[in-house]
């Protein structure tokens, strides 16, 4: 319930058309009993003169005397029913355009919440899901809005005002003909925790199933290069088949509790038919009274037949609202402290203090750690997958905040920057690039969507990408696709290069950037990166000798704890794991380095 | 990957531009032949609609006959006996109404599976060069929410059906059967009913326009979906770049579009509300004059009056509805046409009728007289011949754009080849169905890709057949058994969203894995260890070792241990061979791969061992 009532908060935000729904809503129901009073009135009044034997009455009389002739009731039958029409305009109009003014907002805050949660929360969501939710979730919201807000008041009211007229009418009749309601009212309550059940069920799964196909798509290159389609398709079909089952049995349940709803409506009709009848043979009851009674009691086919409907659609609603807040009420680990500060541009100085770090309340990626990193140096780590690389340098940018111990940029605490101001100032080069549906301008200058183009153009330079950019035939401006795919691996990491580079970070992190490039270019792009690194402090991942050994300090990392530090002649000399791994990995590309082109076969290295 | 330089079939999805009519009969009629397979179902569901418009119209009908035989004639057991009947009739309107309750989601939630799992399977045949140009939250919003359109449609069109009836029913019985049975004047009945003509026509003058805004909706839906899409998978670099205030400005934007499309939308629909009330209006007034003449001229009884009144009164609300269900029907409609024209793309890569499944295949590959162009005029490959030995390894090597991954594509199958022949064991690949022939050959990409799953299904993936301690064999093979074992839940650790719980060197272990999990004839690496950290790749470079083996293996690399050990290495520049042979031999040539080697590898030498040694098995 307090999931409704939040939904119904947020569209309280609109309440000018909200009570103009309300109100148009009223107006034609009113409008609607009056025409039924008019109908009876006309009906009397034709019994009253026609069952009366007199063969000579004054037809002319009947049809025109103003105000009561037949004549003027329709005049005035007719104006109602405009005027009901002009009324159910501004209902349905106000209905539906508070229902997507909602998901507007819903959107937009939903949209905004997923890019501003850490990343651990995206570590444990899956797209697909989260996609569902975005479309699935929130058109069940609009539903919701429109037929749960606005068309269930509107049953409510019809139910109530026609009960009431109809009680003061006959209250004996009224009585007998409505005995069956209290009975749907109870069964509405009961089917109505049934089907939020249900419809949680069809959410969720509707969820997994979007995850399946947007994995698929995503993926679609492996699936083809295992002709794994069959296999895909299985799993889909598997699971489109649970929400078919699980649709098919919400959807059954509504359907036969309207059945069940209308055939108490047409009970009460028959009921009204056979003690009705009675008494207007009786006498007791006129043509009119029980016309009335008919055509009110007919009016209310409608709103019964609704019942159902509307209890679905609250069941479905809170079942949705209820995946939507959980996103929208996720607290995001990494939040800005109310007093957090603007940095304009720090000082390129580290410090982790005693930092620990574990995902997720897993074992620990990172224990203890104390490093101080003086400005324009450069850090090189090494070690192992899973050694913790990775993880200390998302800790930088406040990608996660560390679980324990603290971390400072410029000799101030990260949690006391404003999360803004903190990442432009710690540029990150990442190990999975993503390009965004756009050109390859707007992809340099994602970070930056102000940059001059000449900036654009130099920071492709030195990411040595401007050479290829000229070669496509739209130069800078040639879109690249969803998944950067008119680009190779290696431009993708350059482009993703050159949008670090064009934010001028006082700290920058290359994260495994340089791995998938060829040779050639990875030659241009270390030479560039020295340029880069200048006047900036540097955090790099790495797997080359030439970079490690220019180092000012390299990390080798085991476990989440360092094994190593220190330059890379200390660290030669002293015969641990780094001498391990220079001699196995690393000196090979020096050798390489010092032997002259394309001599070859020559003096075996000790391993 | 394959990169392509654009293919003419590409832009047909193209969510911004405009589309022909909606409102088209083909679509209704191909959505209508998705019942065929359900024909029972169908029928009984109509079979009950019927029952239930027919109570449904006779009850008003009851009404009016009790009153006018024995309400007005005063006749009480009359009345008891007609209550029982109408009590009658209101269970047979339950029975129906319940069982088409029941039948008729049954019909639309299996056409709705048929038409998810068609659309799944049709774009998964697609072909790469569409999925590259066609953003994931596009056909996510076709697959998705087009389909829910389409299911809430269905709903409504058994529903309307009801409505359609019924109004037939009404107009039938006040022109035809009421005044034969001398119980009321025709000209009351056509009075009534002139307004249907007139509603029908401001109907079909309402639906051009309206229409033209339900599909801006569909249009900007889909829109707004793709947004949500790029966002979230590329939600880290938005958050490390700062770019959210940006992007919501822009999604924004993007939402306020489809905000305004359905605001028009609904202002349409709101319009019809007054003209069917005038008109409902117009009726009833209609029947209460002239009912009331013809009443006071002692023609007819005040029941009738009555009866009209009823009728007016309930169906005209069906038709309001059936104006709000034409507005339901206008948005599936273009979600209709939207959906087939996804299921009408061709696949470029078919099998051919005769194609045979393979059982085993030795490894021999030939390329004939090889030629492929991605779009008309551009050859990509040219007159491409070569022929690897059944356990060869060929190393593929060439500038960027050489062509060298286009070669892997069209042995694969992403692609057919445009011209000459591509063969297995002497066989063109097109004898055998693809899903066969390339289950025979195990494929390591750039970029891992993994699944949700545990690590065993990733590595299992389609080949249900093998058993756990082939998963584990294979893990060893390539090096990854060590770090999966040291997981707490080893081969059972649930992976995230694309294995990103794990290192991407990780991921590329699982996926060597999983290349060679069914024991493939055929390896093709496609710079499968150019992403990786050297640790992980001196582990690969180790496992090649003993996986290429017996196995026909055609590798693009940067290493030159890798390459240097190839028994061809095949040297292509601008979709031509230029030179085949062996390293030592080719270097002697000092032609094009002795120029390439210098460039690469001997100028610079940031990577490359060349001595026989332990370290070169670590392949740096």
């Amino acid at each position: 319930m307090l999931v409704l009532l939040r939904i119904m908060s947020m569209v309280w935000r609109h309440k000018g058309r909200l009570i103009l729904a309300y109100v148009s809503l009223l107006g034609a129901t009113a409008l609607a009993m009056l025409i039924v009073r008019i109908v009876g009135i006309a009906v009397g009044i034709v019994d009253e003169h026609g069952a009366g034997a007199i063969a000579s009455v004054d037809r002319d009389e009947v049809l025109f005397a103003f105000p009561d002739g037949l004549f003027w009731m329709a005049v005035l039958l007719g104006l109602v029913s405009i005027s009901r029409g002009l009324f159910d305009f501004f209902r349905t109009y106000t209905s539906e355009s508070l229902s997507q003014l909602a998901t507007y907002d819903l959107r937009n805050r939903f949209y905004d919440k997923l890019q501003n949660v850490s990343f651990a929360f995206h570590d444990k969501e899956h797209t697909g899901n989260l996609m569902s939710k975005a479309t699935s979730d929130i058109e069940t919201v609009r539903r919701f809005v429109m037929m749960g807000m606005i068309r269930a008041p509107e049953v409510a009211i019809r139910l109530i005002a026609i009960v009431c007229i109809l009680l003061i009418m006959d209250w004996k009749l009224a009585l007998i003909s409505l005995s069956l309601t209290p009975l749907l009212v109870v069964r509405s309550s009961i089917v109505m925790s049934r089907m939020r059940r249900m419809w949680a069920r069809v959410q969720e799964v509707t969820g997994e199933m979007v995850t399946i196909l947007q994995e698929n798509l995503t993926g679609i290159h492996v699936v083809k290069a295992f002709a794994a389609e069959e296999h895909e398709k299985k799993k889909y079909a598997a699971k489109a088949r649970v929400v078919q089952h699980e649709y098919l049995q919400s959807e059954q349940l509504q359907g036969t509790e309207s059945a069940k709803m209308s055939v108490g409506f047409t009970i009460a009709l028959g009921l009204l038919l056979w003690f009705g009848g009675r008494q207007v043979i009786g006498g007791t009851m006129d043509a009119a009274e029980f016309t009335q009674f008919v055509l009110y009691l007919n009016l209310l086919t409608f709103p019964i037949r609704m019942v159902p409907f509307v209890i679905n659609v609250y069941s479905r609603a809170s079942a949705s609202g209820r995946r939507l807040f959980d996103v929208l009420d996720a607290i995001s680990p990494v939040s800005e402290k109310p007093d957090a500060i603007e940095v304009d541009r720090v000082s390129g100085e580290v410090v982790f203090d005693d930092v620990s770090f574990s995902y997720d309340h897993g074992a620990p990626a990172l224990s203890h750690l104390d490093l101080r990193v003086k400005s324009n140096s450069v850090v090189a780590l090494l070690g192992s997958p899973g050694s913790g690389k990775s993880t200390i340098v998302s800790l930088i940018p406040r990608f996660y905040d560390a679980t324990s111990g603290a971390i400072s940029v410029g000799g101030m605490d990260v949690r006391d920057f404003t999360l803004a101001s903190l990442r432009r100032n710690v540029g990150i080069v990442q190990q999975d690039v993503h390009l965004f549906t756009a050109t390859i301008r707007d992809n340099i200058a994602y970070g930056n969507s102000e940059a001059f183009f000449e900036d654009v153009v130099e920071a492709a330079k030195i990411a040595q990408l401007h050479d290829h950019i000229m070669e496509l035939p739209d130069g800078y401006d040639t879109w690249v696709g969803e998944r950067g795919v008119t680009l190779s691996g290696g431009q993708r990491q350059r482009l993703s290069i050159a949008r670090t580079i064009l934010l001028d970070p006082p700290i920058l992190i290359l994260d495994d950037s340089t791995s998938s490039v060829d040779v050639e270019t990875e030659m241009k792009i270390h030479k560039a990166m020295e340029e880069v690194m200048a006047g900036r402090t540097t955090f790099v991942i790495a797997h080359r000798l030439s970079t490690v050994r220019k180092a000012d300090l390299i990390l080798v990392l085991e476990d989440g704890k360092v094994a190593e530090m220190g330059s890379h002649d200390e660290l030669v000399g002293r015969k641990g794991m780094y001498r391990q791994i220079y001699e196995l990995q690393l000196r090979p590309q020096e050798e390489m380095l010092l032997d002259a082109p394309l001599q070859s076969h020559m003096g075996a290295v000790t391993g | 990957m394959m990169r392509n330089p654009g293919s003419p079939t590409l832009d047909i999805l193209d969510d911004e531009g405009t589309f022909g009519s909606p409102y088209d009969h083909k679509v209704v009629v191909r959505m209508l032949g998705y019942l065929k397979p359900y024909k029972r179902e169908a029928f009984i569901s109509i079979a009950s609609v019927l029952i239930y418009t027919a109570a449904n119209v006779s009850i008003p009908l009851l009404l009016m006959f009790t009153i006018n035989e024995f309400i007005i004639e005063g006749d009480r057991s009359g009345l008891d006996i007609m209550a029982g009947a109408f009590f009658a009739v209101a269970l047979a309107h339950f029975a129906a109404n319940y069982a088409h309750f029941i039948f008729i989601p049954r019909v639309s939630q299996k056409v709705l599976y048929d038409l998810r799992t068609e659309m799944f399977d049709h774009i998964q045949t697609l072909s790469p060069a569409f999925h590259h140009r066609t953003p994931v939250g596009r056909l996510i919003s076709r697959s998705t929410s087009d389909v829910m359109q389409i299911q809430e449609t269905l709903d409504v069109i058994i529903q309307s059906l009801s409505e359609i009836l019924t109004l037939g029913g009404v107009i039938i019985l006040m022109l035809v059967v009421l005044p034969l049975a001398g119980v009321t004047d025709v000209r009351l009945g056509l009075l009534c009913l002139s307004v249907i003509p007139v509603l029908f026509l401001l109907l079909a003058y309402w639906q051009r326009y309206a229409k033209r805004s339900f599909v801006r909706i569909r249009q900007a839906i889909a829109i707004v979906n793709g947004e949500y899409n790029q966002n979230i998978t590329g939600i880290r670099v938005v958050e490390s770049m700062n770019r959210q205030e940006q992007n919501l400005a822009n999604f924004e934007k993007l939402n306020r579009e489809h905000l305004d499309a359905n605001l028009q939308a609904s202002r349409f629909s709101g319009a019809l509300n007054p003209m069917v009330e005038a008109l409902t209006g117009f009726a009833i007034s209609s029947v209460i004059v002239m009912g009331g003449y013809l009443v006071l001229g002692g023609s007819i009884e005040w029941g009738v009056l009555l009866a009209f009144a009823m009728y007016i009164q309930r169906f005209f609300e069906p038709i309001r509805q059936l104006t709000m269900q034409y507005s339901h029907l206008q948005r599936a409609m273009a979600a209709g046409a939207r959906i087939f024209e996804v299921l009408d793309l061709k696949p470029d890569v078919v099998d051919s009728k005769g194609a045979v499944n393979v059982d085993d295949v030795r490894g021999e590959v030939k390329y004939d007289k090889v030629n492929f162009q991605y779009v008309a005029g551009v050859d990509v490959l040219k007159d491409v011949n070569l022929h690897i030995l059944p356990g060869e390894t060929v190393a593929l090597v060439g500038a960027t754009g050489a062509g060298k991954s286009t070669f892997v594509t069209l042995l694969t199958r992403f692609a057919d080849v445009t011209g000459g022949s591509i063969k297995v064991d002497g066989h063109d690949l097109r004898d055998y169905t693809r899903r066969s022939i390339v289950g025979k050959m195990g494929m390591v990409l750039q970029e891992p890709y993994l699944l949700s799953g545990t690590v065993k299904e990733n590595i299992r993936y389609n080949h249900q057949e093998v058993t756990d301690e082939q998963v584990e064999a294979a893990a060893r093979a390539v090096g990854a058994h060590d770090f999966i074992s040291a997981m707490e839940q080893g081969y059972d650790t649930e992976l995230a969203e694309r294995g990103s719980n794990l290192s991407v060197g990780q991921r590329q272990l699982i996926s060597f894995a999983r290349a060679i999990v069914a024991n493939p004839r055929i390896l093709i690496l496609d710079e499968a260890t150019a992403n990786i950290d050297s640790h992980t790749e001196m582990l690969i470079q180790n496992a090649l070792k003993e996986i290429l083996v017996g196995r026909t293996s055609i590798i693009i690399a940067h290493r030159l241990s890798t390459i240097r050990n190839a028994d061809k290495i095949v040297v292509l520049d601008h979709g031509r061979i230029v030179e085949v042979g062996k390293h030592d031999e080719l270097l002697a040539r000092n032609g094009a791969y002795a120029h390439l080697y210098a460039v690469n590898y001997g100028l610079n030498g940031t990577g490359f061992d060349q001595q026989d040694s332990p370290v070169e098995a670590a392949g740096c």
